[in-house]
């Protein structure tokens, strides 16, 4: 491996609770004033936050590597101090080469200026020269699809054009590393495809990029490897796959069976269970599968509405059991009620998978609870013989084809 | 496969951007060179602030000129009229236009400095650029605004020096005069900017002092010598020292000696304050870039 383009060494970032937001004057003299009377301060105090503690990983240039984990693992700190807007309380990182950083799309835009004079604008906060984005100015703007009002100020733009343009700046940049954090969440679906095209062409264009996200989707397609963050620390650092594995793990429950109890003011979820075809939630697909979910309502509740979902690894929903109380009335008197759904024959590939329960009410579109990443499962193919082996990811739903054949013989040579 | 060799070429091949980020000592750290790197952002800095001071308003930058004026009348009445304060043998209107143009420009680039980390906050929040970019556009984009008010001062005197007495009296050669105002504007600048880094890194952390900031600006501009003269303050009076010790009174002074050829201007008071305005500067980078480092921590 060549020299590391991003060197993380010993990383440690500390705050202090209760000091996160402005303090006044007093307090500050209030606590200078405790320490002194003090002498000397406590050894680990309670008020403090270890955001990151001792960090360390190397990344080798053009390597697209993923840093996941859950609300207040640290990866926000850690771009951040990556970017230069804080600085770690010790430990060291060195980058080697210029750094392109997008914690956000359209940073600094003006609302006043028009979309010409913001391009220019955004694009030296982000690090260019005039020269340099005059030269890219065409490309920015065809990129963005904002060539008609590209000299109307921008708070006329739609939240969809300034999303296009902030992001068509930003794409241009000419920068060996660049990081990026979860910027790919805005947009439609098709500005989103186009993002993630031109992120994975920077890619492959030899740069190194660092990428924080919450979608699994993109840094399983994007990225090459994965740092799974948690408590400030790095708790795995491996091929994408595997991280997301232990990243959606962290989140989720090895237990069978979910169990609650009944909310007193609420109506919610008070078991889901799965009754698989083979013992310790293994699954043959084809296989009958059934789901029992129980609801409890402490009022009557009209028109219930419950949903299961099957979601895969990368938290990919792959089938939809709605259920809709249409005058049945399953939850006419307080109290609770048992759902079974029986599923004939789900055709679900080789995986582990999930259960997410959603309950609501249609009438008034109420929703009351969802319960997420329960009820883990496997799926085998036990018993669907081909003549090549059954691998991981080659789709997600796997179905009956009839095949018919018909032969259209080469004409004869003359 | 040949891509990645490519990069790792040139990886190697362009130490030139070595970022070292580890928590930071040292005192006093002005990133000169990144500053000239970012020299465009600057620009673009002075341009925007510029360019939207007055948008959406009927008259434009027409206010950059109309704004001292009115002031001007306000105080033609108040301190002139009302509590006949003197004016060192000068018109009324070219004396309150000559105290202005150096006040305002004091008066609208230190607390615009003062503002930087409050006012900046998201887009500190979110992108690292060497943050003494913002102040130094302050302090350049302002001089815009002074430009035009020196013009407005020039027609006004113009109009004075042929229709009124003060034609005749004598004046200082216009190479001093010129190098006077050049000096005295210098020292306003760096004065704005040590005060205001020194007030911007107490308001990153203490948010009171947003509220103090308006009512000391008040209190300096009473204790300048803007609409009053120097010369009403004799040298043996219980204030004095406050003139003498006010950074402000000196260039103040200067800008009158220069432009209306009347003043108490000297040259120690000029190097007194000069003394005062490089104290401050190097206390307000200090505290800066002790800031700048942490201070989105607690924004």
């Amino acid at each position: 491996m060549s020299r590391p383009i991003i060197h993380v060494e010993a990383l440690t970032k500390k705050y202090r609770l209760g000091v996160v937001g402005a303090t006044t004057l007093r307090e500050d003299l209030a606590r200078l004033w405790g320490r002194r009377r003090i002498d000397g301060s406590a050894p680990d105090d309670p008020g403090e936050f270890w955001a990151l503690r001792d960090l360390s990983f190397a990344i080798a240039p053009g390597e697209v590597v993923g840093v996941i984990g859950r609300n207040g693992a640290g990866k926000s700190t850690l771009l951040k101090i990556l970017s230069r807007i804080t600085e770690p309380t010790s430990g060291r990182a060195t980058l080697r080469g210029r750094v392109a950083s997008l914690l956000e799309v359209g940073t600094g835009f003006h609302l006043d200026l028009t979309g010409r004079e913001n391009v220019f604008l955004n694009g030296a906060i982000l690090g260019m020269k005039r020269a340099e984005i005059a030269r890219r100015f065409d490309e920015i703007v065809a990129f963005a699809e904002v060539e008609k009002f590209i000299d109307t100020p921008v708070k006329h733009y739609s939240s969809g054009m300034r999303v296009r343009l902030a992001f068509a700046v930003a794409a241009h940049l000419d920068s060996e590393i660049m990081i990026v954090d979860e910027v790919l969440a805005v947009g439609d679906a098709a500005f989103q495809s186009k993002c993630l095209g031109r992120m994975s062409s920077v890619a492959r264009a030899g740069r190194t990029v660092l990428f924080v996200s919450h979608n699994m989707q993109s840094v399983s397609t994007l990225t090459s490897r994965c740092i799974v963050l948690e408590g400030g620390k790095c708790v795995l650092d491996d091929e994408p796959t595997k991280a997301i594995q232990t990243y959606l793990r962290l989140n989720r429950s090895t237990e069978a069976i979910f169990s609650a109890p009944p909310k007193p003011d609420a109506p919610s979820i008070t078991h889901v269970s799965l009754t698989t075809s083979e013992p310790g939630s293994i699954h043959r697909c084809g296989a009958p599968l059934v789901i029992t979910v129980r609801v409890h309502a402490p009022a009557p509740l009209p028109e219930a509405q419950v949903s299961v979902q099957i979601v895969n690894e990368q938290d990919v929903p792959i089938v939809h059991l709605p259920f809709f109380d249409r005058g049945q009335g399953i939850l006419n008197a307080a109290g609770e009620c048992t759902l079974e759904c029986r599923v004939p024959s789900p055709r679900l590939y080789l995986g582990s998978y999930f259960l997410r329960v959603h309950l609501a009410s249609t009438r008034g579109h109420q929703h009351f609870q969802t319960v997420e990443g329960i009820c883990p499962f496997e799926v085998v193919m036990h018993g669907m013989d081909r003549p090549w082996p059954w691998r991981p990811g080659e789709c997600a739903y796997v179905e009956d084809g009839v095949w018919t054949t018909r032969l259209t013989p080469a004409a004869p040579r003359p | 496969m040949s891509e990645t060799e490519d990069s790792s070429g040139s990886g190697e091949t362009a130490p030139r951007f070595e970022i070292v980020i580890e928590a930071s000592r040292g005192w006093l750290r002005v990133p000169w060179r990144e500053l000239w790197d970012y020299r465009d952002l600057f620009w673009q800095f002075v341009r925007r602030d510029f360019s939207t001071k007055y948008r959406q308003t009927l008259l434009g930058p027409a206010w950059f000129v109309l704004q001292p004026l009115l002031t001007t009348a306000v105080f033609t009445v108040v301190f002139g009229r009302i509590a006949h304060l003197p004016t060192d043998n000068v018109p009324p209107g070219l004396f309150y236009l000559c105290g202005l143009l150096s006040w305002t420009y004091f008066s609208q680039t230190m607390p615009a400095i003062a503002g930087t980390f409050t006012t900046n906050a998201h887009l500190f929040g979110k992108i690292y650029f060497p943050r003494l970019t913002v102040p130094l556009s302050q302090l350049v984009g302002n001089l815009a605004a002074l430009a035009l008010q020196l013009a407005t001062f020039a027609a006004l005197w113009i109009y004075y020096r042929i229709f009124t007495e003060f034609g005749s009296q004598p004046g200082i050669p216009w190479w001093e005069a010129a190098a006077l105002f050049l000096s005295a504007q210098l020292q306003i600048m760096v004065l704005a900017l040590g005060v205001g880094c020194l007030l911007a890194a107490a308001t990153g952390k203490y948010r009171d002092l947003q509220h103090v900031l308006p009512v000391v600006t008040q209190l300096w501009f009473y204790a300048t010598p803007i609409v009053y003269p120097l010369s009403m303050i004799s040298t043996e009076a219980n204030w004095r020292w406050v003139a003498t010790i006010n950074p402000m009174t000196a260039p103040a002074e200067a800008i009158k000696l220069a432009l209306l050829g009347t003043s108490s201007w000297t040259p120690a008071l000029a190097a007194g304050a000069w003394a005062i305005t490089v104290v401050l500067l190097a206390a307000g980078l200090f505290a800066f870039s002790r800031a700048e480092r942490t201070v989105v921590d607690v924004a």
